[in-house]
């Protein structure tokens, strides 16, 4: 596979696993203002992950954006790892919508000076939405760290689960590297820098502690997974799978 | 006559003419006992069938077969969940609190409408729900848009103009299926099968079996009967099925001359006994409703809390 096409669906498969994971959470928030912002958040990743699908298949003449959600395998997901994972409580889906907000945010910040046309233009687009879920997670961590002992302690597992997730996020994969090169990727330890600085400053209000760095040990950019990316797929590809002639 | 009961009697005729008057009835102003009384029980009725219908209709998130169809199904619950917004607002003018709603649904003593405890077996249970179920609650609440009661009456008008897409977007699905492969046809079918008498209950009893009713209109709280509600959306939507190829399950079904239809008996039994706890997802859905009420119970604690903090510190 060509680097460009595998760096695109780097994006736009971790908005489509993450939004997933948002939606199934669908009627289990703690009030319904929450349920509702949730869902908002799960619609804008599904329309982000969409786009780069339907630009993808423009650019090769062939298949359509369903194709690229419904019709591949497990291995040729390139997400990160962190957004597949389930979560126990509402700290856990927080605090991984924390991380990878933060990381959206920084990552399509840079991304809007790539050389990519399509890219900078969905970056600039993108910007607006993630800001504000950026927001909305960010106050969601200082509520939780400093409100109750018992939301303290939660956010304390949810983020040493999270966090041996985190480094991945800002681990180059070759397409990473050779889309840098030509400078149509952002350099992934800029963005760790900063996405390191909003953690620090959001942790001291919430009045939680930074954790050390663990080193990376997952390659979902490589299409290696946890063991949860299959149960996500069958379950997502179920109707395609089991009636591949049909259109809905 | 006392000087007290002067007074009530002249409240009573102001409100009376009101009424009369097509004049709405705004949360400050007086009004009978009774009448605040149904509309506590509608109105939060109406609330919380908004919220548990997000169940039956989340069971297919995560399944849809197309991110368009993905996305609208996701808007949509996001939608209903508004309209409960919207309705418990409307309701709290009443002088009832959410969290209290909340209380006398999950302790069985508020109701929300019966034909959500209903399965959504497959996908076409989406696309008969959107078409029928929502094509029924448009019917009821376009009439509603004109009940007495001010907030009320304005938040039906707000919700309309979401139910009729709703409604169209369903029976794409249902269309889709029926020009696609004989196992759509076969799924689009079953859901039709099963939807068909719930939504045709959604309307209540007939009329002659409807004892809160009379009040009701009288009131103008209701503006049109429940046989005449369910007369307007069977001939809306039996064309409708009969376009792209899908048969009605009732085989009593008659076309009068003068083009309206005549449907067969309506199985009050299951009806009852939905409305009594057993219906095929009662228990499930308050279930669930309890259970992500009281997780979440640490969420608003802290919440709540944090705030608490925030205002004491900005004191200083
Ligand atoms: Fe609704
Ligand atoms: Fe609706």
């Amino acid at each position: 596979m060509e680097h460009k096409e595998k760096f695109y669906l780097q994006i736009a498969d971790n908005a489509l696993i993450l939004s997933h994971r948002l939606s199934e959470y669908c009627s289990n928030a703690p009030f319904l203002e929450e349920d509702l912002a949730n869902t908002n958040v799960a619609l804008d990743l599904i329309g982000l992950a969409e786009s780069v699908y339907t630009e993808l298949a423009s650019q090769k003449g062939t298949g359509t954006a369903d194709d690229y959600a419904y019709r591949r395998t497990e291995e040729q997901f390139f997400n990160c790892t962190m957004t597949e994972l389930d979560y126990p409580d509402f700290a856990h889906l927080m605090v991984r919508q924390f991380f990878m907000d933060n990381f959206h945010f920084h990552f399509f910040s840079e991304l809007v000076h790539s050389k990519d046309e399509f890219l900078s233009a969905l970056a600039l687009k993108s910007i607006k939405e993630v800001t504000y879920h950026l927001r909305r997670s960010s106050e969601w961590i200082i509520r939780m760290g400093d409100g109750t002992e018992e939301a303290h302690q939660r956010m304390i597992a949810a983020i040493e689960r999270m966090w041996s997730h985190h480094e991945e996020l800002f681990t180059p994969s070759e397409a990473d590297l050779e889309m840098l090169n030509n400078n149509v990727a952002p350099n992934l330890s800029r963005i760790k820098e900063l996405c390191m600085q909003k953690v620090q400053e959001i942790f001291y209000f919430a009045k939680l502690a930074v954790p050390e760095t663990i080193p990376n040990a997952y390659q979902g950019k490589k299409g290696i997974h946890t063991e949860q990316m299959g149960h996500i797929l069958s379950e997502m590809q179920f109707l395609p799978g089991k009636y591949p002639e049909a259109v809905w | 006559m006392t000087v007290q009961a002067v007074i009530e009697q002249e409240k009573l005729a102001q409100f009376e003419a009101k009424i009369e008057n097509e004049i709405k009835i705004e949360p400050n102003d007086w009004m009978p006992e009774d009448y605040r009384k149904h509309l506590i029980r509608q109105i939060s009725q109406h609330a919380h069938s908004e919220v548990i219908g997000m169940q039956p209709e989340g069971n297919w998130i995560t399944r849809a077969p197309s991110l368009r169809s993905k996305k609208i199904l996701l808007a949509k619950i996001q939608d209903e969940g508004g309209h409960g917004l919207y309705l418990y607002a409307a309701a709290e003018t009443l002088g009832v609190s959410r969290e209290q709603f909340i209380s006398w649904l999950h302790e069985g003593k508020a109701k929300y409408a019966s034909v959500f405890n209903y399965p959504t077996l497959n996908w076409a249970d989406i696309g008969a729900i959107g078409w029928l179920v929502d094509g029924a609650a448009i019917t009821n609440q376009v009439s509603l848009q004109r009940t007495s009661y001010g907030p009320y009456s304005r938040a039906m008008v707000r919700i309309c103009k979401e139910e009729s897409f709703h409604q169209r977007q369903g029976y794409e699905i249902m269309w889709r299926m029926m020009e696609g492969t004989k196992d759509q046809q076969r799924m689009a079918q079953d859901a039709l099968n099963r939807w068909w008498w719930p939504s045709l209950m959604m309307f209540g009893p007939h009329d002659t079996d409807s004892p809160r009713s009379e009040k009701a209109i009288q009131w103008k709280i209701k503006r049109e009967s429940n046989d005449r509600l369910r007369e307007k959306f069977i001939n809306k939507t039996i064309p409708q099925a009969e376009l792209i190829g899908l048969k009605v399950p009732d085989p009593e079904l008659r076309l009068n001359e003068d083009g309206t239809y005549q449907h067969g008996d309506i199985n009050w039994d299951e009806f009852y006994a939905v409305i009594n706890g057993n219906g095929p997802c009662n228990k499930q859905r308050l279930q669930h409703h309890i259970k992500a009420h009281q997780d979440g119970a640490w969420v608003r604690e802290t919440a709540a809390i944090h705030q608490q903090k925030m205002n004491n510190h900005g004191k200083h």
